[in-house]
């Protein structure tokens, strides 16, 4: 483990950090043996997760008073780096705030970010690997100047695992004067409900695509979703279209699944799709065009038409429940 | 009210891609407006239109040599556009920190927008849901894509783009020299590999029995 030292953006969520948060402390405890950890809000009451799964430092910036965490973390952590010295780098995790961090902290540090990151190795100096061109591909990139390199890194790219340590040291990381970059702030929260388990975190994912051909087909997808105890998808298309909600999104810029068994219903496989479901354990794809590019990683492929085969299969599942 | 718009020339998506000898993406192909930018664009006319006054301006970086995509966004009703050109900049990262070096506050992930007054109200979506968040002006918003309806070009848009200003800026007309491309990238490519090539399975035309064969499948993982 020659990589001096790690930071760790770590985002509390309802009492826990964010699965991803989790997944990027696990890999940084494999790659270097000072690992500190980033956090804000409730993340405080969490050292204790933070120690568990590696962390020997949590760095608490405290409570962001409904700003947008991007310009108050950043300047937290650009703080930090000035009174404690630059760690190698700081892995952050690809979300919403996430994103908005690092951007910020970029211009702050004057450091590069790297994004789209899937998988980091010390191979005499740390490495990112980035899929491109829907992940037929991998580019390994390194940082060429001074640290702390920034990187992004996708939700998945690691499994989370507790390695049992110690609670961690807490220290404050103050916030810096913001001037008007501070000034966005949250003034409501929605939560749209979904029934069933998280689409992230399903052993089984049905999602739907074009093939569907209107918007009150998408039905179909939920039910089958919910006879199979999983959690219902959709390709970027659909989304755009206004059939279901963002939070439906599987790909680059929507969520990244692993289930046990994914079912990709009418989605020809745009690069952009596959990109966020192609670490799947089992693919199964129903599509009418036998030449889409879904098929070519689908372990079953069903040339038909969706508006046939998923009521057979919801008819099927349910004579069998 | 006056709006940038920040938008960049791709190489077709559905057209096959490759690298060059440096490992820099070869864009001497067609390139097009980024599908996703045209969002922003629409954005920005409704919100100019709502306003009852102003412009909207597209920015964008890249070869001054294909601008059908930047003509593009002027068919759908920007003002003008200006483009930073310069060979210096191939390698550039993409500097998405614009919020922090103009110091002006961000609402990244905008759903919807609506202007009150000198407050921007903004609907920003979340992994559960949206909140709604509000900022002074100005402000640097991002915008999603799919929230918007982006209009197509009319003939007489198309028509007028042809004589809207395109402004062409080099590196040195910034004052940028030495700090962009991939000098100034701070990073830089090892290697290019193929992955690690999923194998593709079986695959059957279905004759009624399509159903049949997923649920015999998901029974052999064990899913059922």
């Amino acid at each position: 483990m020659s990589i001096s030292s790690l930071w760790v953006v770590a985002e509390p969520s309802n009492g826990s950090f964010t699965t991803t948060s989790l997944e990027l402390l696990t890999q940084a405890r494999a790659l270097s043996a000072s690992v500190s950890v980033i956090t804000w809000g409730d993340g405080a009451s969490l050292a204790a997760q933070a120690g568990e799964y590696g962390a020997s430092t949590l760095f608490d910036v405290g409570s962001l008073e409904g700003a947008l965490p991007g310009a108050p973390v950043a300047s937290a952590i650009a703080g930090l780096v000035a009174t404690k010295g630059a760690p190698a780098a700081i892995l952050i995790p690809t979300s919403y705030d996430g994103r908005d961090i690092a951007g910020r902290l970029s211009a702050r540090l004057n450091r590069t970010v790297l994004t789209n990151v899937t998988g980091l190795v010390d191979d005499g100096a740390l490495t990112t690997e980035h899929p491109v061109f829907g992940g037929t591909q991998i580019v390994r990139a390194r940082f060429s100047g001074e640290g702390p390199g920034l990187i992004v890194v996708r939700a998945k790219s690691f499994a989370a695992e507790p390695s049992g340590g110690p609670a961690p040291v807490v220290e404050s990381a103050p916030v810096g004067e913001l001037g008007t970059t501070g000034s966005a702030v949250i003034v409501n929260s929605h939560v749209e409900e979904r029934e069933g388990p998280k689409l992230e975190e399903a052993p089984v994912v049905v999602s739907g695509g074009r093939g569907l051909g209107e918007a009150s087909q998408y039905a179909l997808i939920e039910e089958a979703a919910k006879l199979l105890n999983g959690a219902a998808g959709a390709s970027r298309a659909i989304v755009d279209a206004g059939w279901v909600p963002y939070s439906h999104q599987v790909g680059q810029t929507g969520k990244t699944v692993k289930p046990t068994v994914y079912i990709a219903c009418g989605i020809s496989g745009a690069t952009q799709h596959m990109v966020g479901m192609k670490g799947s354990k089992n693919i199964v794809a129903i599509n009418k065009d036998a030449d889409a590019p879904i098929f070519q990683i689908a372990d079953l492929g069903i040339v038909g038409d969706v508006h046939q085969v998923l009521p057979a299969l919801i008819a099927a599942l349910r004579a069998r429940n | 009210m006056n709006i940038v718009v920040c938008v960049k020339q791709i190489p077709d998506p559905a057209a096959p891609q490759s690298f060059d000898a440096s490992n820099n993406l070869d864009r001497s192909g067609k390139l097009i407006l980024d599908e996703a930018d045209t969002y922003g664009v629409e954005m920005a006319l409704q919100l100019v239109d709502k306003a009852g006054g102003g412009e909207v301006t597209v920015v964008s970086m890249g070869s001054a040599s294909d601008v059908a995509g930047i003509r593009n966004a002027l068919a759908m009703g920007a003002a003008k556009a200006v483009i930073v050109s310069d060979e210096a900049l191939r390698g550039s990262d993409a500097l998405a920190t614009l919020a922090e070096l103009l110091q002006l506050p961000s609402i990244t992930f905008a759903k919807s927008v609506e202007i009150d007054g000198t407050t921007l109200k903004v609907e920003r979506q979340t992994e559960s849901g949206y909140d709604e968040v509000t900022a002074p002006l100005p402000c640097v918003v991002s915008v999603t894509a799919g929230v918007v309806e982006p209009r197509y070009a009319s003939f007489k848009g198309i028509m007028a783009a042809k004589s809207k200003p395109l402004q062409t800026l080099s590196v040195s007309e910034l004052g940028l020299d030495g700090q962009v491309g991939a000098a100034g990238a701070g990073q830089a490519i090892v290697e290019v590999v193929a992955a690690e090539a999923r194998q593709s399975g079986e695959k059957f035309v279905d004759e009624g029995d399509g159903a049949d064969k997923i649920v015999a499948f998901l029974e052999s993982i064990k899913v059922l």
